[in-house]
């Protein structure tokens, strides 16, 4: 009956919200040319990099429904090839931040004293930073490449998670239910894994589902200006940083990759404020 | 409030230090050997080596960290090999066009912002607020490297109506810097034609920055304006018969605006880290291209210099946003 | 004279779990300088219906289904929304439950009083008077709710207020506009028991004053019968009785005003031990058929299931909804 309700509920919310049916549609898109991406793009041979010099840098056609690039590959193949990359580069990233971070959050959230003192200063560090300087100061360090920028974003994204996590678990450390749990007996790590979790796991949830959108725009702008996936590699950004050389006369290079890294930020942020509609109601921050 | 102030104060010169010591550990755990960097791309051993002891590089981690420590305490922040001026005057003359592009970009979304925010509250899930939304998740997922080139190519490309990059006319004189900010040094020489000139070619970027912020701040003000719109008190101002317009634009605005205060301090940082894209589409000269194109030339000092700068400024912009709670909220002031 | 006249009012809320009936058809009339009283528990849609007077509920969800409010013979439901804020303040006024909730926690008191002041004249048309004559006009409104140093009064923020300073001035500005209905929505529950009575002896000593007619929303039937001529009790959306105070405590009619004033415990009389009434508030989004009061009522027989019961005249101003109730056989 409850959960009946919630799933009506949630039917309901999205059927509502043109927005977060429309979120949902363009990551169902998204997933689907990540999985099938090599299978059904016109142009299969442009996958490897064949180099068809005749045919480069050609206009938007029937053939080439977004041109040719420099070496004479199918513009609209080699994004569909690259969803695949952005996908799984974004969902890595915001799973791994999260595993570093949450737990992180919960622990300092419900242990409170020094413990609590030290994860927070530590994160606030990180967090005064803002996000692509500091990831850009990391590449410099690590050196460019998708790896590395990969692992700049990881750096930067855990802690916000531990601040989300952390509230989280503060704010039900106080609920009369874990008071009663505790008053119980239920010792701390059961508390824990029972009821702080669970409890503080919808914002979570609303958050990951945002920061994949985000996470993608983040890789293929650290490939934008040269520091994260280098060419040949069919990542989005890196994509539009060679055709920004090719403006004006060819400016239809650029439309096809933007548009794709556009449509899947904006699917996964429209997916999490739907998902926050009916997950987290309570809370309204944008 | 004066005790909140000075706790904030002690914990922005606490946080100032730990930046140092991260920006210290992250030169510390590059993979590239500093000694080489610093001794040029075609030194032999023996120069590498006379580099590494004098830059102190032989030195063990923790007289390294004080050296460093007071280098920066001495304005010091090292030499950059792009361009062989110390980094600290490369920061002081690429700051200054960096604020002003982030300002004049938070202005417009200060103002574009809380203007939408407040009517699509209003007007709440008509059709004014339906398209807003759409208009705000845009203009989060926007890329703004791609959203910038398309308006290069729309605005000064197709249409001609405004310089495609650069921060002004290569055959214009700026006169020497007084604050730095181009507008603002015009504005204080009375020279029109150069203002309306460095407006032309800041407008685009200033969108481009603009647009993220514009949308959160949008989002933010307009959930906390249905929220304020719904409270308790509005209800008793409506009962005594307060007029919508004071209802709206101040009764329910300064509480919506709390929550909005500290989206703008949080955006103002994004703001900073995303010149690094929008200065790199427009050619604009300040410490975002300064930091990328150090970044890919392996130039290390240049890129702590930066880090160090945005996030010094990103501490006080925070700092003055704490102040500005205490001017909203009056129970603030109190405590 | 017949100030306010509420004429088979009803009213839904659209809620994703289906429509809530709030209020099922509502007769109530209110004469010029008469007090009224409304009694009745939690949720039974007595401050849903003091907010309709003002039309102050929000809608969407609030919905009218049918019916008219009539102040002074216009119908407040069909006024657009500028006259309507002729109206607010300056005709009909309302005092609210929580003081630390229904005054705004950034603006100082003036700055209320003022915008209160301000967009009652500007609503009526009158000229704009000067900062200095409306911040006077404020003070002399403190003062006349007992408030001392009401021009400092003006710049302090509501947070540096007691409970009690807080009603009296909301108080003070429900009376900025000069107002010939004031609407009292539990005006006395946030506060603590030696501030209520303070509290409930001013709005007594105001109403007389000024002839204002009052509505006053309680759920203790104490702090009614101390103010009010006339009561009115309601359950679960409809008006189930309403009689003169003095003939309703001690001759109630419906069974569920019985059972209201059988759980008040008596302070004189400590052997009396209070009786709750059985069974709780029905589920208003699929209320009870007939009458609302039924499966409660130990009297309930196959008419209370399927008729709805009207509001009859029993006794002189003396009215009940119960089929039960008849004037040779007052209810059981």
């Amino acid at each position: 009956m409850v959960a009946s309700r919630s799933v009506r509920l949630a039917a309901w919310h999205f059927r509502r919200s043109f927005a977060s049916s429309l979120g949902l549609g363009l990551v169902a898109v998204i997933v689907l040319l990540a999985l099938a991406g090599p299978w059904i793009v016109p142009y299969p041979d442009d996958v490897a990099g064949k180099v068809n010099l005749a045919d480069k840098l050609l206009p938007p056609s029937k053939a080439h429904w977004f041109g040719t690039d420099e070496v004479g590959n199918d513009i609209l193949t080699r994004v569909i090839v690259g969803a695949r990359l952005s996908l799984l580069v974004g969902i890595g990233i915001t799973l791994a931040a999260a595993a570093i971070g949450v737990p992180l959050g919960i622990l300092a959230g419900t242990a409170g004293g020094k413990v609590r003192e030290a994860i927070m200063r530590v994160t606030d560090l990180f967090l005064s930073v803002p996000g692509l300087v500091l990831a850009i100061a990391l590449v410099a360090a690590l050196g460019p490449g998708i790896v590395n920028a990969m692992i700049a974003l990881v750096l930067v994204w855990w802690p916000g998670y531990v601040r989300l996590a952390e509230s989280k678990a503060l704010s039900i450390r106080g609920e009369p239910f874990i008071e009663a749990a505790r008053v119980a007996g239920a010792p701390g790590l059961r508390i824990l894994w029972r009821h702080v979790l669970p409890n503080s796991l919808s914002p979570i949830i609303v958050k990951m589902s945002m920061d994949i959108g985000q996470a993608i725009l983040a890789v293929a702008s650290l490939g934008f200006i040269g520091l994260g996936a280098k060419p040949p590699t069919p990542e989005w950004g890196a994509m539009i940083s060679i055709a920004r050389g090719y403006l004006p006369d060819w400016w239809w290079y650029a439309i096809c990759p933007g548009a794709f890294i556009y449509a899947s930020v904006l699917g996964f942020n429209l997916l999490g404020d739907g998902l926050r509609d009916i997950l987290d109601p309570r809370s309204h921050r944008g | 409030m004066f005790a909140y102030l000075l706790r904030r104060f002690a914990l922005a010169g606490l946080m100032l230090f730990g930046l140092i010591c991260l920006t210290f550990v992250i030169a510390n755990v590059a993979p590239s050997d500093p000694a080489v960097l610093a001794a040029g791309p075609d030194a032999g051993k023996a120069q590498i080596e006379q580099a590494r002891r004098e830059y102190g590089l032989d030195k063990p981690l923790p007289v390294q960290f004080l050296r460093y420590v007071g280098d920066l305490a001495r304005g010091d922040f090292g030499r950059s090999i792009a361009t062989g001026r110390p980094v600290g005057s490369d920061l002081a003359r690429y700051f200054p066009a960096t604020l002003e592009l982030c300002i004049v970009a938070m202005t417009i979304g200060l103002v574009v912002g809380i203007s939408l925010g407040m009517l699509s509250a209003l007007f709440k899930d008509q059709w004014l607020d339906h398209l807003t939304r759409i208009f705000a998740v845009s203009g989060i997922a926007l890329p703004p490297f791609w959203f910038g080139l398309l308006l290069q190519l729309g605005f000064a490309v197709w249409l001609g109506w405004l310089p495609t990059s650069g921060r002004i006319g290569v055959s214009t004189d700026p006169g020497d810097p007084i604050t730095g900010m181009l507008l603002v040094d015009a504005l204080l020489r009375g020279d029109g034609a150069l203002f309306w000139q460095g407006l032309s070619y800041i407008v685009l970027p200033a969108l481009v920055l603009s647009l993220p912020c514009l949308a959160s701040i949008l989002r933010v003000n307009r959930s906390e304006m249905v929220e304020a719109l719904r409270a308790d008190y509005i209800t008793s101002a409506r009962a005594h018969g307060v007029s919508r317009w004071r209802l709206v634009t101040v009764h329910a605005l300064k509480n919506a605006m709390i929550p909005t205060l500290a989206i703008i301090g949080l955006r103002w940082g994004w703001m900073m880290s995303s010149t690094v894209l929008v200065e790199t589409v427009f050619d604009w000269p300040g410490i975002g291209l300064y930091a990328v194109s150090s970044a890919i030339a392996g130039d290390f000092k240049p890129v702590m210099g930066v880090t160090l700068i945005v996030g010094l400024n990103f501490m006080l912009v925070n700092l003055v946003v704490d102040l500005l709670y205490g001017v909203l909220d009056p129970r603030l002031r109190d405590a | 004279m017949t100030l306010v006249e509420i004429r088979d009012y009803r009213l839904a809320f659209d809620t994703f779990d289906g429509t809530l009936h709030v209020l099922d058809g509502i007769d109530l009339a209110l004469e010029a300088g008469q007090t009224l009283g409304i009694v009745g528990e939690t949720g039974c849609g007595k401050s849903v219906l003091a907010r309709s007077l003002l039309r102050l509920n929000e809608s969407p969800p609030a919905r009218v289904v049918s019916g008219a409010i009539l102040f002074e013979g216009q119908d407040v439901l069909a006024l657009p929304e500028r006259a309507m804020r002729r109206l607010r303040g300056r005709r009909i006024a309302m005092v609210f439950q929580d003081p630390a909730s229904y005054l705004n926690p950034l603006l100082s008191i003036g700055t209320q009083m003022e915008d209160a002041i301000r967009g009652q004249e500007s609503a009526a048309g009158e000229a704009k008077r000067p900062r200095r004559a409306i911040r006077d006009h404020a003070a002399g409104l403190l003062a006349s709710v007992g408030l001392a140093e009401p021009h400092r009064l003006l710049d302090s923020h509501p947070h540096q207020l007691s409970g009690g300073m807080r009603q009296r001035v909301l108080i003070a500005m429900a009376l900025a506009g000069n107002p010939s209905v004031l609407v009292a929505d539990e005006p006395t529950t946030a506060l603590d028991v030696t501030v209520q009575a303070q509290v409930l002896a001013l709005i007594a000593g105001l109403v007389k004053e000024r002839g204002l007619a009052l509505m006053l929303i309680s759920h203790d039937l104490g702090v009614v019968a101390a103010s009010c001529a006339r009561v009115a009790v309601m359950y679960a959306g409809t008006v189930v009785e309403e009689a003169p105070t003095a003939a309703l405590l001690a001759n109630p009619r419906h069974p569920y005003a019985q059972g209201l004033i059988a759980a008040v415990p008596d302070i004189d009389n400590p052997a009396h031990k209070p009786r709750g009434i059985p069974g709780s508030i029905p589920n208003l989004l699929k209320p009870p058929t007939g009458c609302r009061f039924h499966p409660r009522c130990a009297l309930a027989t196959d008419i209370c299931r399927s008729t709805k019961p009207a509001l009859r005249e029993l006794a002189p101003a003396h009215r009940v909804a119960c089929h039960h109730a008849t004037p040779e056989h007052p209810g059981p």
